[in-house]
C-alpha cells in the first residue's frame, strides 16, 4: 500500500479508505475552502471555444476574470483571437452593460483584420447578479452586424451548482449556431469532447466501415465544416460534461442524440458498441479478438507494472472508478483515487471497489489539507492523471485528459500501453502538468 | 469609453496583488469568490505556487450563498480551515459578486478574528482593479496591524525596509534579493523587506528602520501609513544603474537624517523631447527612464497604463489605460521599452525593447525577465 510521506506539520492529506467512502460523496464532511492544484491540463471554456473554426471570442467581465482568459488564449499563440470588454463599477452602479456591449463588441469586430464568420461572447457573472438583458444586446449586434453568427456563452462559475456546470453549459452552447440543414443520412457526429476519438477504436471503425462519414468539430478547419455538422442525423457523446449538448441538439435540429458512455468495462463497451450498430441499421460485431488484445495488452502492462502502486484521479478520465476496477481485476495494485466526488454512473464500480478493494484510499483533490500535504511517497508510484501525479509527486504518469481520446477495447489495449510506457520513463511533470489544455497549442 | 481590450491583455487584478504580497508570511488568504480568481492567480499571477505550501484558498462562493447573504457559513468555513492549519493571520479577499452585494469584509474578519482569536483582516478587493490596488491594500493592512512600535534604543543608524516586493514585479529572477545586497553593500541595514524574503517577525521589526525604500506603488500605501504612525520617510525608486543608484543611495541618506521623502525619479526638471518611452508599473519605468538618461542623455517618456497618482509620475510621462489611448501616445516613438504583449499597439517601425513583466504576460517570459539591479547595462546594450 501507498505511504504518504508526513511532514514536520503532521497534517494527513484528506483521505478515506473506499470500505468507509459515501457514494457520489465520498467524505463525510465537504471541505468549505478550496485549494487549487497546479495541475491545468482539462480544458477551459476559451480551450473549447477555440474549437469553432474562425470564430473570435469576446469576454466581457471585470479585470480580475478577464486575466485568466487572455492569459489562456496568450499561451496558445491565440491572441489574435479573443478580445475582451471590461466590466467596471460604473458599469454596474449606471446599469449601462447593454450598451457598453453593444459598443464594446461592435468597436472590436471593427479593429479586427478580418471579420469573423462567428462571434462567441462570453457573459460573466456579474450580468446575472444585475440582470443583464442579453436578449436586447444580441438582437441590436444581430440587426448591425446580419453577417456575423453570435453565439452567447457564459463564464458565470458562481451558477456552478444551479443547474448546468459552466463546463457543461460550454460544451452545449459550443453548437448553438449550428442551423437546421438537410440531414445526409450517412453521416455521424461525435460532439461534446476536447479529444479527438482514435481512429483505431471499435466505434471509429464501425463508424466508418459501415459507410458513415464522421464529423467532430475537433477534425473542422472551417466554419463552413462546422456547419456541416448540422447535416447529421445522429450525435454521440461518450462524456457526462457532454450529455447536455445532446440534448439541446436533438431537441432543436431533431438530430438523434445517444449517449454511449466512457467505460472500461467489457460488457459495457460491447452494449455501447452493439447499441451503435442498431442505430446504424449494420449487424453487431464480434469484439472477442479485440477483447482478447486488450487482455494481452493488460497482461503484457502487468508483467512490467508488477505491484508499483498506481494512483488515478478524476481529470485523466470521467471514469476513475471503472478504470481502477478494470486494473484491480488484472492485478494491478490500485492504492489511490483522487476525486471530491464521482459521477452517479460510477455506483456499480464504486460498490465493487467496496467489496474487493476496501483498502484502497479516495483522496480529496480541493481539501485544504492538500495543500500542506506533502507531495511525495516513499516509493515508485505510477499515475494516470496530472493531479495523481502532482500529489504523489511521481515523474512516472499517464499524461492524459477525459480518457485521452481512448475508448472501447482498443482504448484499453493503448491506455495499458501508456501505463507501462510511464513506468518505464520518467516524464518532467512540474512542467507538463502546468500547461493549459493538453493538446493545444502552446508557447510554454 | 469602450473599455475594450482587442489586442493586448489584461494586468493581474487586484486580488492577485493582495494574495501575492502576503504569500510568504505564513498567513491564510481566503478569496470570496466562485472559482476563476484562484486558478487564474495560481497558474499566471503566482510563479511560486507549485510545491509550495502558502494557504491561499477560495471560498467557492455560489449564487444561492450570495442572494441570501450567508456570510456565516463563510465565517464557519475559515474558523473550521484555520483550526486545521494553524496560519499567523487570516486575509479575507473580495472578489466582483461580493462587492456587488455589499459584503462587509472588515466585520466578517472582525467574526473569524472572535472565533479564532487569530490576527484577521479584511480586505476589499473586487477584481476591477489592477493588483498595485490589491498589494497596497495588503501592506497597509500589514502596517497598521502588525508593525510594532519599537523599544527605546532599538532603531539607530542608517536602516531600511524595502517595501512593494512581489514576483508580479520583480519575478523570481534574483532581482528582490539584488536589490537587498545593494542596500547591504552600501551600508544600509535591511530590517525587513515586503514581502520576498522576510517573515512576519521582520515585518513587526519594520518600526526599527530609518527609511523605507518604496520599489514599486504597490509599496506606496504602507509606506504612508508607516510614515504617519512612525514618522518614518520614504525613499521611492529601483537601484539600476550606477548614476541613478548613486542617486537613490543619496537620497536614502538625506531621507533617513531629514525625515522628507523623496520620489528620486522625480526631479522636477521639465519633460525633454524623447524619441523613447517606458511603458510599465511606474516606479520601475520611472526608474528606468531616470537610468537610462543618466547613462547615456537619452530621454524617455514614461506610460503609465497602471493606477498612479501625480505626485510619482515624472515630468512629462503620460496615464494611459486604455488600448486605444496606448496605441495613441506611442504614435511618435522610435524605441518602446515595454513587455512585449504590447507589440501590436506599438507603430510600425517601432523598435520594442522586451521586457517582461509578469503582472502583464505572466508565465509566458519569465525566463527571459532581466535582473535590472545585479546587470542594468546589457539591458542597456539593447536600448
Amino acid at each position: 500500500m501507498l505511504k504518504q510521506i508526513h511532514g514536520e506539520c503532521g497534517i494527513q492529506p484528506a483521505c478515506v479508505a473506499v470500505r468507509d467512502a459515501k457514494f457520489p460523496k465520498p467524505f463525510l464532511q465537504q471541505p468549505g475552502l478550496e485549494f487549487s492544484s497546479p495541475a491545468r491540463g482539462v480544458w477551459n471554456i476559451v480551450h473549447i471555444g477555440m474549437l469553432l473554426p474562425q470564430a473570435h471570442l469576446i469576454f466581457v467581465c471585470p479585470e480580475g476574470c478577464l486575466r485568466g482568459v487572455v492569459q489562456t488564449a496568450d499561451e496558445m499563440n491565440a491572441s489574435g483571437r479573443l478580445s475582451t470588454i471590461d466590466v467596471r463599477e460604473n458599469n454596474v452602479l449606471e446599469g449601462n452593460i447593454e450598451k457598453m456591449m453593444v459598443d464594446g463588441v461592435s468597436d472590436i469586430i471593427g479593429k479586427l483584420p478580418q471579420k469573423p464568420p462567428a462571434v462567441l461572447i462570453y457573459a460573466s457573472c456579474t450580468h446575472h447578479f444585475i440582470g443583464c438583458d442579453l436578449t436586447v444586446v444580441y438582437k441590436a449586434l444581430g440587426k448591425k452586424f446580419p453577417d456575423i453568427a453570435f453565439g452567447d456563452c457564459y463564464m458565470n462559475p458562481i451558477m456552478r451548482k444551479t443547474g448546468l456546470t459552466p463546463e457543461q453549459l460550454m460544451r452545449r452552447q459550443l453548437y448553438k449556431l449550428l442551423q437546421p440543414r438537410e440531414f445526409d443520412t450517412k453521416s455521424v457526429n461525435i460532439i461534446g469532447n476536447c479529444n479527438r476519438t482514435d481512429e483505431s477504436s471499435e466505434l471509429v471503425r464501425l463508424i466508418r466501415e459501415s459507410g458513415y462519414g464522421l464529423k467532430d468539430i475537433v477534425l473542422c478547419k472551417t466554419y463552413g465544416e462546422y456547419l456541416k455538422m448540422a447535416e447529421s442525423p445522429l450525435n454521440i457523446t461518450m462524456l457526462p460534461i457532454a450529455h447536455a449538448a445532446g440534448v439541446a441538439l436533438q431537441r432543436r435540429l431533431s438530430q438523434k442524440h445517444v449517449y454511449l458512455p466512457l467505460s472500461y468495462l467489457y460488457k459495457d463497451i460491447e452494449d455501447n458498441l452493439n447499441r451503435l450498430s442498431d442505430i446504424l441499421h449494420v449487424p453487431e460485431r464480434n469484439y472477442s479478438k479485440n477483447i482478447a488484445h486488450a487482455e494481452s495488452s493488460l497482461h503484457k502492462a502487468k508483467k512490467i507494472i508488477g505491484n508499483c502502486p498506481v494512483a488515478i484521479d478524476y481529470t485523466a478520465t470521467p471514469r476513475p472508478l471503472s478504470l481502477a476496477r478494470l486494473l484491480c481485476e488484472h492485478g494491478f495494485a490500485v492504492a489511490r483515487i483522487y476525486a471530491d466526488e464521482f459521477s452517479g454512473e460510477e455506483k456499480d464500480d464504486f460498490l465493487w471497489l467496496k467489496e474487493h478493494c476496501p483498502e484502497i484510499e479516495v483522496c480529496a483533490v480541493t481539501d485544504p489539507r492538500m495543500r500542506v500535504a506533502p507531495n511525495c511517497t516513499d516509493g515508485k508510484v505510477l499515475a494516470v492523471g496530472q493531479k495523481a501525479a502532482y500529489f504523489t509527486g511521481t515523474d512516472n504518469f499517464v499524461n492524459m485528459v477525459e480518457g485521452g481520446g481512448m475508448y472501447g477495447f482498443d482504448g484499453i489495449s493503448r491506455l495499458a500501453g501508456l501505463m507501462a510506457d510511464a513506468f518505464l520513463h520518467e516524464k518532467d511533470t512540474r512542467k507538463l502538468i502546468q500547461i493549459k489544455g493538453l493538446g493545444c497549442n502552446c508557447c510554454l | 469609453m469602450k473599455q475594450t481590450k482587442v489586442f493586448i491583455p489584461t494586468y493581474a487584478s487586484d486580488i492577485s496583488g493582495a494574495c501575492s504580497a502576503l504569500y510568504e508570511l505564513g498567513g491564510m488568504s481566503v478569496m470570496h469568490d466562485a472559482s476563476g480568481c484562484m486558478s487564474t492567480y495560481a497558474t499566471h499571477d503566482e510563479p511560486r505556487w507549485y510545491g509550495s505550501d502558502s494557504m491561499v484558498f477560495i471560498s467557492g462562493l455560489t449564487d444561492m450563498e450570495a442572494i441570501m447573504g450567508d456570510d456565516e457559513k463563510l465565517v464557519s468555513e475559515i474558523a473550521e480551515t484555520a483550526e486545521e492549519l494553524s496560519p499567523k493571520f487570516i486575509s479575507i479577499n473580495g472578489s466582483p459578486i461580493p462587492m456587488m452585494i455589499g459584503t462587509d469584509f472588515p466585520a466578517i474578519a472582525a467574526e473569524v478574528e472572535k472565533k479564532t482569536g487569530i490576527p484577521s483582516f479584511g480586505l476589499p478587493t473586487n477584481g476591477m482593479h489592477s493588483y498595485l490596488n490589491g498589494i497596497n491594500m495588503a501592506f497597509k493592512a500589514l502596517a497598521e496591524r502588525f508593525v510594532k512600535t519599537p523599544a527605546a534604543g532599538a532603531k539607530g543608524g542608517l536602516t531600511a525596509n524595502i517595501i512593494g516586493l512581489t514576483p508580479l514585479d520583480f519575478s523570481l529572477n534574483g532581482n528582490a534579493e539584488s536589490v537587498k545586497e545593494w542596500l547591504s553593500g552600501n551600508g544600509i541595514k535591511v530590517i525587513s523587506s515586503w514581502a520576498m524574503g522576510s517573515s512576519l517577525n521582520d515585518i513587526v521589526r519594520s518600526a526599527q528602520a530609518s527609511v523605507n525604500l518604496v520599489v514599486s506603488y504597490g509599496g506606496i500605501a504602507a509606506a504612508k501609513a508607516l510614515k504617519e504612525k512612525f514618522g518614518t520617510p520614504y525613499v521611492v525608486g529601483i537601484p539600476y544603474g550606477r548614476r541613478f543608484s548613486g542617486k537613490l543611495l543619496s537620497d536614502l541618506k538625506t531621507a533617513s537624517g531629514t525625515g522628507k521623502s523623496i520620489v528620486s525619479y522625480v526631479t522636477g526638471e521639465g519633460s525633454k523631447e524623447a524619441d523613447a518611452a517606458v511603458i510599465g508599473e511606474i516606479v520601475s519605468a520611472g526608474s528606468i527612464a531616470y537610468a537610462v538618461y543618466a547613462e547615456t542623455g537619452r530621454p524617455a517618456d514614461v506610460i503609465c497604463p497602471l493606477e498612479c497618482s501625480r505626485e510619482f509620475m515624472p515630468a512629462g510621462s503620460i496615464a494611459a489605460a486604455e488600448e486605444d489611448e496606448i496605441a495613441e501616445c506611442l504614435g511618435h516613438y522610435h524605441t518602446v521599452i515595454a513587455d512585449p504583449l504590447y507589440r501590436p499597439v506599438c507603430p510600425h517601425g517601432c523598435r520594442l525593447v522586451p521586457l517582461p513583466h509578469i503582472a502583464f504576460s505572466g508565465r509566458m517570459f519569465q525566463e527571459n525577465i532581466p535582473n535590472l539591479t545585479a546587470d542594468f547595462y546589457s539591458f542597456l546594450n539593447k536600448i
